[in-house]
């Protein structure tokens, strides 16, 4: 197929994940700051709201102080935020324009009523009364696109390439926040954490639809360490930085396979990445930094991106 | 030089411009709308008005898809389908098949010989300075000579219905004509709308119109071609408001869409970038104006085309359809020439007539169209779509004044031809079922052979007592069925 088509379903499936995760976000976000008022801390949530967005810098751009209204402007609205809400359907939306003959009727059709509601919303009316239910819809509108991709699309190079952008982009999503909220992760020396603490940990859970999976695969009271095992190493759980690779990395020797096994750098890599997570345990990553090695997953699913590029888009 | 058609067009006889009625004729309904006829007597008195807006309603839903593909200047613009179709009958199909077959010859005849030793030139049947000076000639393509002659592979010839036996044609488009999508689509909403009107009668099919374009399309791979030709269609891109068309007809024939972007150009040969690597194209089907097709050889500041497409092309490694310089046959002020072509080239009569037609570069044409704006057509020699023209009779005194004015300044610019009373077809309307002017877009195919889809796009000027069919300018357009005999 064409480099441009497949760069084009790439991006397709990564914009409309990632209008998925930034609504995710937003939703928590909206439900800490709330909590926090109460607590004393909320300017503080609707900060790593937009870290873990990765929306900080455009932000302080634009705004130089945080709150509640001007987040919610920039993350759902602003069409100088490449990530908001409207920038990613929108941009998802041209993609899907550009390659209109690779896409099932199911997927253009989820796409293009996405496209046609939004453009009648009115935004004053969301921000007063009904945010909550327009973040709620942005979720379901992702669903309704992949269960149409998932189903209806033929299982060639085209799917392919549109899984490997739904997973790149819940990796990096997944990492960054986790990332921001590492410290209510780490080992402490008191028994417990504070009630705040809790909440982070509630919270974290929440943003990945996770909070019962956690239940039902540790039955135990929500403990830091399992948390952050739950969202890297664990396979079951699909959102996991594992659960990811796997996907990517699986996908990408299905490329290979596809094209006579040519390979290149961007499925070593994938591999080992795939594999580090795989055999890797979380004491070890724990003590090695847990920070530091988030870090480094978010720098190396960026290179990822790259040679994916390098190989089969340009 | 004689004048290409004899005497000068009688114009302004009468001012009926009622036209032919093609349902109702002498009295009576003609033997091939008979049964539109019986199937709109027994029609529940309200279906027609429920089919129209169901129609409206499904062309939004369709139309929702034309729109999205017209941004960008044209936004949110569908074109009306009326649900009555429009009936030819199997002789009169076949007298306007032969008459195509027989232009698009001629034309393409024309361009080779244009491009080659100019013999029509030398004879003096046309003015020289009218081609070689001419915006649409490409002294780029002297001597090239393309497979099977053929230059237009894909012709739209508009043709206007004056009476019973009375075909003309009142333009051809030899470049990159479109509508063949809507002809298909209209055809899938009288299927959906009515299911069983077309099992009751025989009505051609025109379904394997994207199957006899890429037959067509392979026919003329070029010479160097290794193998199986590989096809693609060239697009402006998604904001090229027949970007819908591109896009289907592309999907129906199952080759790759691309823009100039994707394609790039090695020792001569086109290829574009797949993921598997570059893989090499022979045929384009080009849906980019020449113009725009190669910044090395034509408009530098294209960002459409490609750098070096027309050194491959001349090298005989890529087929173009249609072929460069194409656009010299179809410029208006060429138009007047063809029945002369015909007669030049195949040594026949010309099945389908012109439309009597004024030069205002002429001194005595210019004068008379003057004196005669009343009852005259007034278009530019390069446009199209029906903008910057004068209809005479359905116009107010001060805008042919004004319109005088610039055919002073600038007359070799327009050309003039007297109103046409285009026939009509029975059509949907407010007031329920009324006659409306229609014109006809057949899609003549050239490659190693000429094939015709039986019909066209039927274009129908929906405003009551209206002549001008263009989409751009409030026309419709109606399924069109050819009867089988």
């Amino acid at each position: 197929m064409l480099s441009r088509t497949a760069d084009s379903l790439f991006w397709l499936a990564r914009y409309i994940e990632r209008a998925e995760n930034v609504a995710r976000i937003l939703t928590v976000g909206h439900r800490m700051a709330s909590l926090a008022y109460s607590l004393g801390d909320a300017g503080n949530e609707w900060h790593s709201t937009l870290r873990a967005a990765g929306c900080e810098d455009g932000f302080f751009g634009k705004y130089e102080i945080v709150e509640a209204e001007a987040v919610i402007a920039y993350m759902v609205f602003d069409a100088d935020n490449p990530s908001s809400v409207f920038s990613c359907l929108e941009t998802a939306r041209r993609n899907a324009r550009a390659v209109r003959t690779a896409l099932t009727v199911d997927m253009w059709e989820a796409l293009n009523q996405t496209w046609m509601r939004l453009r009648d919303l009115d935004p004053a009316a969301i921000i007063a009364h009904g945010l909550i239910d327009f973040l709620d819809w942005v979720k379901e509108r992702s669903l309704l696109f992949n269960g149409a991709y998932a189903n209806t699309m033929l299982r060639n190079d085209a799917f392919f390439f549109t899984r490997l952008g739904t997973f790149l982009e819940r990796a990096d999503s997944t990492a960054r926040l986790l990332d921001v909220k590492y410290h209510v992760l780490l080992p402490r020396d008191e028994e417990v954490g504070g009630a705040l603490d809790y909440y982070q940990w509630q919270a974290i859970l929440r943003s990945v639809s996770a909070l019962r999976s956690y239940h039902w695969i540790y039955h135990d009271r929500l403990q830091p360490w399992l948390i952050a095992e739950l969202l890297l190493l664990r396979p079951e759980m699909p959102r996991s930085l594992r659960a990811c690779m796997e996907q990517i990395a699986r996908h990408l020797d299905l490329l290979a396979d596809a094209y006579g096994g040519k390979r290149g750098e961007c499925h070593r890599l994938s591999g080992e990445m795939y594999a580090r997570l795989r055999f890797g345990r979380i004491e070890d990553i724990f003590q090695s930094g847990l920070h530091e090695f988030l870090v480094a997953f978010l720098d190396q699913t960026a290179r990822l991106g790259g040679e994916i590029s390098r190989l089969y888009l340009m | 030089m004689a004048r290409p058609e004899g005497e000068l067009p009688a114009a302004g006889q009468g001012t009926d411009l009622s036209g032919f009625d093609e349902m109702h004729h002498a009295g009576a309904c003609r033997a091939p709308y008979a049964m539109i006829r019986d199937w709109l007597e027994d029609l529940p008195p309200d279906l027609l008005r429920r089919k129209h807006e169901e129609a409206e309603l499904l062309f939004r839903r369709v139309g929702v898809t034309f729109a999205v593909y017209a941004e960008g200047g044209n936004p949110e613009r569908t074109i009306p389908f009326d649900i009555i179709p429009r009936v030819l009958d199997a002789d009169e199909w076949m007298f306007l098949e032969r008459g195509l077959r027989q232009r698009v010859r001629a034309l393409n005849a024309f361009l080779v010989d244009i491009y080659q030793g100019r013999e029509i030139l030398r004879a003096g049947r046309i003015p020289e300075a009218l081609i070689l000076m001419n915006a649409g000639f490409r002294p780029e393509m002297q001597d090239f000579m393309p497979v099977h002659g053929a230059y237009t592979h894909i012709a739209g010839i508009d043709i206007v219905r004056l009476g019973p036996r009375e075909f003309c044609v009142l333009e051809d488009n030899c470049r990159v004509p479109s509508g063949a999508s809507y002809m298909l689509e209209n055809r899938e909403a009288t299927m959906r709308l009515f299911p069983g009107l077309l099992g009751r009668h025989r009505v051609a099919s025109v379904s394997h119109y994207p199957e006899d374009l890429l037959d067509t399309l392979r026919s003329v791979a070029p010479p160097h071609c290794p193998g199986e030709p590989t096809v693609a269609l060239l697009t402006p891109g998604a904001f090229n408001s027949a970007y819908y068309e591109h896009s289907f007809l592309a999907d129906e024939m199952g080759v790759e869409i691309v823009e100039g972007a994707d394609l790039f150009i090695e020792d001569n040969i086109v290829f574009m970038r797949t993921t598997e690597g570059p893989r090499r194209i022979d045929v384009l089907y080009r849906r980019v104006d020449d113009d725009f097709l190669d910044p090395l050889t034509f408009r530098p500041d294209s960002t459409l085309g490609v750098p070096g497409l027309f050194g491959a092309y001349r090298a005989g490694n890529v087929a173009l359809a249609n072929a460069v310089g194409a656009g010299i046959a179809d410029d208006k002020s060429v138009y007047p020439y063809v029945p002369e072509m015909i007669r030049f080239y195949l040594g026949e009569a010309p099945l389908l007539a012109n439309v009597p037609t004024f030069d205002c570069g002429r001194a005595e044409d210019l004068a008379y169209v003057l004196a005669h704006l009343d009852a005259l057509v007034v278009k530019e020699a390069r446009g199209s779509g029906g903008y910057g023209m004068l209809i005479g009779p359905q116009a107010s005194r001060a805008e042919r004044d004004v319109f005088a004015a610039r055919l002073r300044a600038c007359p070799g610019d327009y050309i003039a031809q007297p109103t046409l009373a285009l026939s009509t077809c029975p059509t949907y309307v407010e007031s329920g079922i009324a006659p409306r002017h229609v014109d006809l877009r057949p899609f003549v195919l050239v490659g190693k052979e000429i094939r015709i889809v039986p019909g066209g796009l039927t274009r129908v000027a929906l405003r009551e007592g209206s002549l001008v069919v263009n989409s751009s300018q409030g026309g419709g357009t109606k399924d069109t069925w050819v009867l089988d005999a």
